[in-house]
């Protein structure tokens, strides 16, 4: 047997190919206008009711008036990383449901290219969604998430990091253990709802839970967030950890990608898989 | 040397102790065996043999998407275990059992598959294609709108799209009316006169494997239990086609059961 390919090469890109995979799932999108409702339908009804509880809350407690945005920023930057890493398992799952893995990776697209398009495309999916809603959000409840300026860029792409290290690693787990572990691309990000403090501060955990939050991006970025819209302070120190964090995280879940997609190689499941 | 001579005779494909084996150590089973072959460049090779033979566990394997257990693969004089990467652009491969996206358009998957091995002037190659296979009126139409004849040509098509010196094809006119199936056949002996191209196909069709190939691999339980040329497999078990000698080896009966004995 010959000695296995290394690493590199599994990674190296043709950006030929990747714009290539970005085409594929553009025509998808850009050919159903139901998929695209779909990306703005379920933000949009996320906002809407945590703008409406937002106002109530408003109303009764000095917390909410002091930062009436809290709970409208929590709600759109957790769903903008939830979409992103529902965004790439679903670019994944649409070449699982059409039988069409084993045209691309008979093909010269190589793992690495594979991921960075549907990396990518998880991406836009979420700006489709999340731009729209965004601007709803300042219509009706007068609460505009760009006013925290440069720092809502920094939250953003920090989250969205983390939303491809979970995405392209669940991407891995259906591609090893198929269309029975597709639950994954839903349920993954929920796990880590508890401890993400989107809606609550860390110190609220049990200590012991507390040093899982802290082990993870999303923790930071929520922190930091409420620093700026309830203190006025920005806190570079949380962006740098959470980026800090994210690099790993990312090169974790490329990884697994990798590691499960040689899984699968091994075990023959990148012919036949499908509905 | 001779350019043309040196792909005369080179082979494109060299098999050597090609295994997978699946399942636990203490109950494996061998989907193949121990292979070895020459697919000389420029040829068309017959994989034959029953369900379970081992034939699309081959084909997986020269592609890449299996990996071996044991063995090693060159096409076009690249270690396809190591390198085949760089190989992949010169392959290309055709299965019924492999789909293109249904609801992209027949020209939309063309263009993703063009895209994939940098060809250039994709819109024209396509062009080109749908007209060589009859089916420019389709390529509009969403690829799973496609009668089962349609989704062959257009599959060919895929397979095609980057002029592949190396062509594996998994049953290619499976599912076929005789008249497309036909038309398939001349195809592809159209664009092996052309081309040169190395064809490795595998197929349950004996008339096929008769009029196109110059080797026949026999395949049962993961190994290779004979090969030839269609006429002198013929000759060798004593029959009249090819046909009976499939179910000789099938079956394990006739001169098959006499030969199974002798290593090859």
């Amino acid at each position: 047997m010959s000695p296995p390919p290394t690493l590199s090469q599994d990674i190296s890109c043709s950006l030929q190919r990747i714009f290539a995979m970005l085409r594929r799932h553009w025509y998808l999108l850009a050919g159903s206008w139901t998929r695209i409702v779909e990306l703005i339908y379920w933000p949009a009804v996320q906002m809407i009711m945590w703008g409406f509880l937002t106002q109530f809350l408003a109303s009764k407690t000095s917390y909410v008036a002091q930062a009436f945005g809290v709970f409208l920023a929590g709600m759109m930057l957790w769903d903008s990383m939830f979409r992103v890493q529902l965004g790439v398992a679903i670019s994944f799952l649409e070449e699982m449901w059409s039988r069409n893995l084993g045209n691309l990776f008979v093909s010269p697209l190589r793992p690495g290219e594979f991921a960075t398009s549907v990396l990518m495309m998880g991406l836009l999916r979420t700006l489709v969604g999340m731009i729209p809603v965004s601007i709803m959000a300042w219509i009706f409840f007068d609460f505009s998430v760009y006013g925290m300026g440069l720092a809502l860029a920094g939250f953003f792409f920090s989250l969205v990091m983390f939303g491809w290290a979970i995405g392209i690693a669940v991407c891995g787990l259906i591609m090893r253990h198929g269309l029975g572990a597709e639950s994954a691309a839903w349920g993954a990000m929920f796990l880590i709802l508890p401890v993400a403090a989107v809606y609550y501060p860390v110190a609220v955990l049990p200590a012991w839970l507390q040093m899982i939050a802290w082990s993870l991006p999303p923790a930071y970025v929520f922190e930091g967030m409420r620093a700026l819209l309830v203190d006025g302070v920005l806190r570079s120190d949380l962006l740098i950890g959470a980026f800090t964090l994210n690099a790993l995280y990312l090169a974790l879940g490329f990884w697994a990608f990798l590691a499960f997609f040689e899984a699968a190689r091994r075990r023959g499941q990148l012919l036949g898989q499908g509905e | 040397m001779d350019d043309t001579l040196t792909r005369t005779v080179q082979p494109a494909i060299i098999v050597a102790g090609l295994a997978k084996t699946y399942g636990d150590t203490d109950k494996p089973v061998h989907a193949v065996a121990g292979i070895d072959f020459h697919v000389p460049a420029g040829s068309v090779t017959a994989l034959l043999g029953g369900n379970g033979a081992g034939k699309t566990t081959t084909i997986a394997m020269l592609l890449g998407l299996l990996k071996p257990t044991a063995g090693s693969i060159r096409i076009l004089d690249t270690d396809m275990l190591r390198d085949r990467h760089h190989v992949l652009p010169r392959l290309n491969f055709s299965s019924p059992y492999v789909d293109l996206p249904h609801r992209l358009t027949v020209r939309q998957n063309l263009m993703v598959f063009a895209g994939l091995y940098a060809v250039s002037n994709a819109g024209k190659r396509i062009e080109q294609l749908a007209e060589e296979l009859n089916f420019a009126s389709l390529l509009d139409r969403p690829a799973g709108a496609l009668s089962a004849g349609q989704k062959t040509r257009v599959a060919l098509a895929k397979a095609l799209i980057n002029q592949p010196d190396v062509l594996l094809l998994d049953e290619p006119t499976a599912s076929l009316d005789p008249d497309t199936a036909d038309w398939v056949r001349s195809l592809l002996e159209k664009y092996r006169a052309e081309r040169g191209v190395t064809i490795l196909l595998a197929s349950h069709n004996m008339g096929e494997v008769e009029r196109l190939c110059d080797q026949v691999l026999m395949m049962k339980q993961g190994r290779i239990v004979d090969r030839g040329t269609a006429p002198a497999l013929v000759a060798k078990y004593g029959r009249q086609t090819l046909e009976q000698v499939f179910l000789d080896i099938a079956r394990g009966q006739g001169k098959a059961a006499e030969l199974s004995e002798v290593p090859l």
